[in-house]
Protein backbone atom coordinates (compact mmCIF):
# COMPACT_ATOMS: atom_id res chain seq x y z
CA UNK A 1 0.00 0.00 0.00
CA UNK A 2 1.51 3.71 -0.85
CA UNK A 3 -0.14 6.83 -0.54
CA UNK A 4 -1.32 8.46 -3.62
CA UNK A 5 -2.36 12.23 -3.97
CA UNK A 6 -5.30 13.27 -5.90
CA UNK A 7 -5.58 17.21 -6.95
CA UNK A 8 -9.65 17.57 -6.71
CA UNK A 9 -9.40 21.78 -6.58
CA UNK A 10 -13.23 21.62 -6.34
CA UNK A 11 -15.50 24.11 -4.23
CA UNK A 12 -16.81 22.68 -1.23
CA UNK A 13 -19.69 23.98 -1.95
CA UNK A 14 -19.86 22.67 -5.28
CA UNK A 15 -23.02 20.53 -5.11
CA UNK A 16 -25.17 23.02 -3.69
CA UNK A 17 -24.33 25.69 -6.33
CA UNK A 18 -25.42 23.15 -9.10
CA UNK A 19 -28.65 22.12 -7.59
CA UNK A 20 -28.68 25.91 -7.62
CA UNK A 21 -27.96 26.43 -11.11
CA UNK A 22 -30.66 23.69 -11.79
CA UNK A 23 -33.56 26.10 -9.70
CA UNK A 24 -32.25 29.15 -11.59
CA UNK A 25 -33.25 26.69 -15.11
CA UNK A 26 -36.76 25.93 -13.53
CA UNK A 27 -37.25 29.23 -12.57
CA UNK A 28 -36.04 31.18 -15.64
CA UNK A 29 -38.38 28.44 -17.71
CA UNK A 30 -41.35 28.92 -16.10
CA UNK A 31 -40.63 33.04 -16.32
CA UNK A 32 -40.21 33.60 -12.59
CA UNK A 33 -37.81 36.01 -10.99
CA UNK A 34 -36.82 34.71 -7.52
CA UNK A 35 -35.30 37.30 -4.46
CA UNK A 36 -34.03 35.85 -1.81
CA UNK A 37 -34.66 38.07 1.53
CA UNK A 38 -32.41 37.63 4.98
CA UNK A 39 -31.72 39.36 8.19
CA UNK A 40 -31.23 38.56 11.96
CA UNK A 41 -34.03 37.35 13.41
CA UNK A 42 -37.07 39.88 14.17
CA UNK A 43 -35.50 42.72 11.78
CA UNK A 44 -39.03 42.82 10.47
CA UNK A 45 -38.86 40.82 7.60
CA UNK A 46 -42.06 39.36 7.45
CA UNK A 47 -43.66 42.73 8.54
CA UNK A 48 -42.08 44.41 5.79
CA UNK A 49 -43.33 41.84 3.06
CA UNK A 50 -46.93 41.96 4.83
CA UNK A 51 -46.73 46.01 4.41
CA UNK A 52 -45.45 45.65 0.67
CA UNK A 53 -48.10 42.86 -0.33
CA UNK A 54 -51.01 44.14 1.24
CA UNK A 55 -50.95 46.66 -1.68
CA UNK A 56 -49.44 44.21 -4.03
CA UNK A 57 -46.23 45.25 -6.42
CA UNK A 58 -47.71 47.25 -9.46
CA UNK A 59 -49.35 44.16 -11.41
CA UNK A 60 -47.23 41.37 -10.57
CA UNK A 61 -48.20 37.90 -9.39
CA UNK A 62 -46.42 37.07 -6.10
CA UNK A 63 -45.78 33.89 -4.44
CA UNK A 64 -43.65 33.49 -1.20
CA UNK A 65 -41.49 30.71 0.29
CA UNK A 66 -41.44 31.00 3.98
CA UNK A 67 -38.03 29.78 5.43
CA UNK A 68 -38.24 28.93 8.95
CA UNK A 69 -36.52 26.36 11.51
CA UNK A 70 -40.22 24.94 12.75
CA UNK A 71 -43.86 26.34 12.34
CA UNK A 72 -45.85 27.90 9.53
CA UNK A 73 -46.19 31.26 12.12
CA UNK A 74 -44.78 33.13 8.91
CA UNK A 75 -47.07 31.74 6.25
CA UNK A 76 -50.00 32.11 8.85
CA UNK A 77 -49.30 35.86 8.90
CA UNK A 78 -49.59 36.12 5.44
CA UNK A 79 -52.10 33.72 4.56
CA UNK A 80 -54.88 36.81 4.49
CA UNK A 81 -53.04 38.14 1.41
CA UNK A 82 -54.51 35.63 -0.78
CA UNK A 83 -51.18 35.15 -2.69
CA UNK A 84 -49.71 31.53 -2.75
CA UNK A 85 -47.21 30.85 0.44
CA UNK A 86 -45.39 27.59 0.80
CA UNK A 87 -43.72 26.82 4.27
CA UNK A 88 -40.55 25.62 4.40
CA UNK A 89 -39.48 23.94 7.52
CA UNK A 90 -35.31 23.25 7.99
CA UNK A 91 -36.45 20.65 10.63
CA UNK A 92 -38.79 18.51 8.65
CA UNK A 93 -35.96 16.04 7.03
CA UNK A 94 -32.88 18.77 7.01
CA UNK A 95 -32.26 18.63 10.59
CA UNK A 96 -33.11 21.67 11.50
CA UNK A 97 -30.53 23.90 9.37
CA UNK A 98 -30.38 27.49 10.22
CA UNK A 99 -30.57 28.90 6.29
CA UNK A 100 -32.18 27.60 3.39
CA UNK A 101 -29.74 26.13 0.69
CA UNK A 102 -30.41 25.17 -2.47
CA UNK A 103 -31.76 21.25 -1.65
CA UNK A 104 -34.48 22.69 0.61
CA UNK A 105 -34.84 25.09 -1.77
CA UNK A 106 -35.73 22.20 -4.68
CA UNK A 107 -37.77 20.04 -2.54
CA UNK A 108 -39.98 22.99 -2.17
CA UNK A 109 -40.44 23.51 -5.78
CA UNK A 110 -43.46 21.01 -6.80
CA UNK A 111 -45.56 23.04 -3.50
CA UNK A 112 -44.94 26.64 -5.45
CA UNK A 113 -47.27 27.11 -8.45
CA UNK A 114 -44.30 28.80 -10.88
CA UNK A 115 -46.68 29.11 -13.67
CA UNK A 116 -49.24 31.38 -11.69
CA UNK A 117 -46.27 33.72 -10.44
CA UNK A 118 -44.00 36.18 -11.92
CA UNK A 119 -42.08 36.77 -8.71
CA UNK A 120 -41.15 34.55 -6.00
CA UNK A 121 -39.92 35.75 -2.43
CA UNK A 122 -37.86 33.83 -0.54
CA UNK A 123 -37.97 34.64 2.89
CA UNK A 124 -35.04 32.95 4.52
CA UNK A 125 -34.45 31.31 8.20
CA UNK A 126 -33.40 34.67 10.23
CA UNK A 127 -29.38 34.43 10.44
CA UNK A 128 -26.66 36.74 9.99
CA UNK A 129 -24.59 34.16 8.95
CA UNK A 130 -25.26 31.73 7.13
CA UNK A 131 -27.88 32.12 4.77
CA UNK A 132 -25.11 34.68 3.36
CA UNK A 133 -23.04 31.30 2.05
CA UNK A 134 -25.80 29.23 0.71
CA UNK A 135 -27.30 30.41 -3.04
CA UNK A 136 -30.20 29.15 -3.54
CA UNK A 137 -31.15 29.58 -7.92
CA UNK A 138 -32.44 33.44 -7.09
CA UNK A 139 -32.33 36.75 -9.07
CA UNK A 140 -31.43 39.26 -6.16
CA UNK A 141 -30.36 39.28 -2.97
CA UNK A 142 -31.44 41.75 -0.27
CA UNK A 143 -31.15 42.00 3.56
CA UNK A 144 -33.04 43.68 6.11
CA UNK A 145 -31.16 45.27 9.15
CA UNK A 146 -32.81 47.26 12.00
CA UNK A 147 -31.98 49.84 14.29
CA UNK A 148 -32.93 47.98 16.99
CA UNK A 149 -30.01 45.70 16.12
CA UNK A 150 -26.95 48.29 16.87
CA UNK A 151 -25.07 50.40 13.53
CA UNK A 152 -22.00 48.01 13.45
CA UNK A 153 -23.43 45.44 12.27
CA UNK A 154 -21.91 45.34 8.56
CA UNK A 155 -18.75 45.36 10.78
CA UNK A 156 -19.62 42.36 12.07
CA UNK A 157 -21.01 40.47 9.82
CA UNK A 158 -19.19 41.58 6.63
CA UNK A 159 -20.31 38.47 4.35
CA UNK A 160 -24.08 39.39 4.55
CA UNK A 161 -23.57 42.66 3.92
CA UNK A 162 -21.42 41.89 1.25
CA UNK A 163 -23.47 39.58 -0.18
CA UNK A 164 -26.65 41.60 -1.20
CA UNK A 165 -27.10 44.24 -3.26
CA UNK A 166 -29.83 46.44 -1.11
CA UNK A 167 -29.64 46.95 2.56
CA UNK A 168 -33.35 47.93 3.77
CA UNK A 169 -32.56 49.57 7.31
CA UNK A 170 -36.05 49.00 9.22
CA UNK A 171 -37.63 50.46 12.01
CA UNK A 172 -36.60 54.25 11.47
CA UNK A 173 -39.91 55.08 14.04
CA UNK A 174 -38.03 54.06 16.64
CA UNK A 175 -34.86 56.01 16.12
CA UNK A 176 -35.31 58.32 18.49
CA UNK A 177 -35.38 55.38 21.42
CA UNK A 178 -32.28 53.71 20.50
CA UNK A 179 -28.66 54.39 20.60
CA UNK A 180 -28.25 54.26 16.39
CA UNK A 181 -26.24 56.31 14.62
CA UNK A 182 -26.87 56.39 10.70
CA UNK A 183 -23.94 57.68 9.96
CA UNK A 184 -21.94 55.62 11.73
CA UNK A 185 -23.99 52.45 10.22
CA UNK A 186 -23.23 54.34 7.08
CA UNK A 187 -19.73 54.61 7.89
CA UNK A 188 -19.26 50.96 8.56
CA UNK A 189 -21.26 49.31 5.51
CA UNK A 190 -19.09 51.89 3.37
CA UNK A 191 -15.64 49.91 4.65
CA UNK A 192 -17.50 46.67 4.13
CA UNK A 193 -19.86 47.26 0.82
CA UNK A 194 -18.81 50.58 -0.73
CA UNK A 195 -22.08 52.27 -2.60
CA UNK A 196 -23.96 49.59 -1.66
CA UNK A 197 -27.76 50.91 -2.31
CA UNK A 198 -29.52 51.38 0.78
CA UNK A 199 -32.83 52.73 2.04
CA UNK A 200 -34.57 53.43 5.36
CA UNK A 201 -37.94 51.79 5.49
CA UNK A 202 -40.40 51.85 8.84
CA UNK A 203 -42.90 48.72 7.65
CA UNK A 204 -44.99 49.89 10.93
CA UNK A 205 -45.84 53.39 9.72
CA UNK A 206 -45.13 52.71 5.72
CA UNK A 207 -42.43 55.28 5.91
CA UNK A 208 -40.06 54.81 2.46
CA UNK A 209 -41.82 51.33 1.85
CA UNK A 210 -43.51 52.50 -1.28
CA UNK A 211 -39.92 52.91 -2.64
CA UNK A 212 -38.77 49.27 -1.38
CA UNK A 213 -42.06 48.64 -3.18
CA UNK A 214 -41.34 50.35 -6.84
CA UNK A 215 -37.26 48.53 -6.27
CA UNK A 216 -39.54 44.99 -6.15
CA UNK A 217 -41.31 45.68 -9.47
CA UNK A 218 -38.26 46.25 -11.42
CA UNK A 219 -36.80 43.07 -10.55
CA UNK A 220 -38.71 41.07 -13.54
CA UNK A 221 -37.90 43.61 -16.43
CA UNK A 222 -34.06 43.63 -14.68
CA UNK A 223 -34.00 39.77 -14.64
CA UNK A 224 -35.67 39.62 -18.25
CA UNK A 225 -33.00 42.29 -19.64
CA UNK A 226 -29.52 40.14 -18.00
CA UNK A 227 -31.10 36.72 -19.57
CA UNK A 228 -31.85 38.11 -23.12
CA UNK B 1 -22.54 27.50 12.58
CA UNK B 2 -23.17 25.24 9.19
CA UNK B 3 -19.58 23.86 9.41
CA UNK B 4 -22.26 20.40 9.32
CA UNK B 5 -22.92 21.22 6.27
CA UNK B 6 -19.67 22.32 4.77
CA UNK B 7 -18.21 18.63 6.50
CA UNK B 8 -21.02 16.74 4.87
CA UNK B 9 -20.29 18.70 1.47
CA UNK B 10 -16.44 17.77 2.20
CA UNK B 11 -16.61 14.07 2.96
CA UNK B 12 -19.00 13.58 -0.20
CA UNK B 13 -16.39 15.65 -2.72
CA UNK B 14 -13.41 13.47 -0.85
CA UNK B 15 -15.32 10.07 -1.85
CA UNK B 16 -16.23 10.79 -4.80
CA UNK B 17 -12.59 11.22 -6.20
CA UNK B 18 -11.06 8.39 -3.77
CA UNK B 19 -13.03 6.32 -6.12
CA UNK B 20 -13.03 3.60 -3.12
CA UNK B 21 -9.90 4.24 -2.30
CA UNK B 22 -9.32 4.83 1.66
CA UNK B 23 -8.85 8.69 2.48
CA UNK B 24 -5.96 9.25 4.78
CA UNK B 25 -5.88 13.31 4.70
CA UNK B 26 -8.31 15.60 3.34
CA UNK B 27 -7.30 19.02 2.54
CA UNK B 28 -9.36 22.18 2.65
CA UNK B 29 -8.60 25.37 1.76
CA UNK B 30 -10.81 28.63 3.29
CA UNK B 31 -10.37 32.22 2.83
CA UNK B 32 -10.29 34.40 5.05
CA UNK B 33 -13.01 36.18 4.56
CA UNK B 34 -15.28 32.57 4.68
CA UNK B 35 -17.52 32.00 7.96
CA UNK B 36 -15.75 28.74 8.85
CA UNK B 37 -14.40 28.14 12.38
CA UNK B 38 -11.90 25.20 11.99
CA UNK B 39 -12.09 23.80 15.13
CA UNK B 40 -15.83 22.84 14.62
CA UNK B 41 -14.88 21.67 10.96
CA UNK B 42 -13.01 19.25 12.35
CA UNK B 43 -15.77 18.03 15.00
CA UNK B 44 -18.23 17.78 12.24
CA UNK B 45 -16.13 16.24 9.58
CA UNK B 46 -14.95 13.64 12.51
CA UNK B 47 -18.83 12.86 12.74
CA UNK B 48 -19.95 13.12 9.26
CA UNK B 49 -16.81 11.10 7.22
CA UNK B 50 -18.23 7.88 9.76
CA UNK B 51 -18.93 4.53 8.11
CA UNK B 52 -17.21 6.32 5.16
CA UNK B 53 -13.95 5.81 2.67
CA UNK B 54 -12.86 9.14 5.22
CA UNK B 55 -13.30 7.69 8.47
CA UNK B 56 -10.14 8.17 9.92
CA UNK B 57 -8.47 10.50 7.60
CA UNK B 58 -7.00 13.81 8.94
CA UNK B 59 -8.48 16.77 7.90
CA UNK B 60 -6.09 19.42 7.24
CA UNK B 61 -7.28 23.66 7.06
CA UNK B 62 -5.55 25.91 4.42
CA UNK B 63 -6.35 29.39 5.62
CA UNK B 64 -6.05 31.54 2.42
CA UNK B 65 -5.22 35.39 3.22
CA UNK B 66 -7.91 37.82 2.05
CA UNK B 67 -5.97 39.88 -0.95
CA UNK B 68 -7.45 42.41 -2.77
CA UNK B 69 -6.33 44.64 -5.22
CA UNK B 70 -7.08 48.34 -6.36
CA UNK B 71 -8.49 48.57 -9.85
CA UNK B 72 -7.46 52.24 -9.88
CA UNK B 73 -4.10 52.33 -8.49
CA UNK B 74 -2.79 48.73 -8.82
CA UNK B 75 -2.19 48.42 -5.31
CA UNK B 76 -2.48 44.95 -3.80
CA UNK B 77 -2.96 44.63 0.23
CA UNK B 78 -3.58 41.78 2.58
CA UNK B 79 -6.95 42.34 4.95
CA UNK B 80 -7.33 41.24 8.67
CA UNK B 81 -10.19 43.86 8.89
CA UNK B 82 -13.10 43.56 6.47
CA UNK B 83 -12.31 46.81 5.30
CA UNK B 84 -12.69 47.12 1.45
CA UNK B 85 -11.43 50.56 0.67
CA UNK B 86 -8.10 50.90 -1.27
CA UNK B 87 -5.31 51.69 1.91
CA UNK B 88 -3.59 54.39 -0.78
CA UNK B 89 -6.18 55.84 -2.89
CA UNK B 90 -9.19 55.06 -1.49
CA UNK B 91 -11.22 54.19 -3.79
CA UNK B 92 -13.84 51.45 -3.83
CA UNK B 93 -12.81 49.56 -7.19
CA UNK B 94 -11.12 46.67 -5.16
CA UNK B 95 -11.30 43.39 -6.24
CA UNK B 96 -10.76 40.77 -4.21
CA UNK B 97 -7.80 38.01 -5.18
CA UNK B 98 -7.83 35.72 -2.46
CA UNK B 99 -9.69 35.19 0.46
CA UNK B 100 -12.98 33.59 -0.72
CA UNK B 101 -12.43 30.31 -1.74
CA UNK B 102 -13.98 26.82 0.01
CA UNK B 103 -12.70 24.11 -1.42
CA UNK B 104 -11.29 20.51 -1.21
CA UNK B 105 -8.20 21.33 -2.93
CA UNK B 106 -6.44 17.67 -2.55
CA UNK B 107 -7.28 13.96 -1.03
CA UNK B 108 -4.58 11.73 -0.17
CA UNK B 109 -5.55 7.80 -0.56
CA UNK B 110 -4.01 4.59 0.53
CA UNK B 111 -3.77 2.63 -3.04
CA UNK B 112 -2.07 -0.60 -3.84
CA UNK B 113 1.49 -1.00 -5.13
CA UNK B 114 -0.11 -3.13 -8.19
CA UNK B 115 -3.13 -0.41 -8.96
CA UNK B 116 -1.02 1.66 -10.18
CA UNK B 117 -3.83 3.08 -12.82
CA UNK B 118 -7.21 3.93 -11.98
CA UNK B 119 -9.40 5.02 -15.03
Amino acid sequence: MHRVKVRVVEDALDANNTIARANRDDFDRAGVTVLNIMSAPGAGKTTLLERILRDGIGDLRIGVLEGDVQGSLDADRLAHLHIPVTQLNTDSGFGGECHLDANMVRSALPSIPLDDIDLLIVENVGNLVCPAEFHIGEDARIMVASVAEGDDKPGKYPLMFRTVELVVVNKIDLLEHVDFSMERFDSFLDAVHPGVERMQVSARTGEGVDALRDWLARLPDRARAATA
Amino acid sequence: MHEFSIASAVVDTAVKHAQGRPVTVVTVRCGRLRQVVPDSLHFAFGIVSKETVCEGATLEFELVPARLRCEACDSEWEIEQPIFRCPTCSTAEVTVLSGEELEVDSIEVAQDEEAECIA
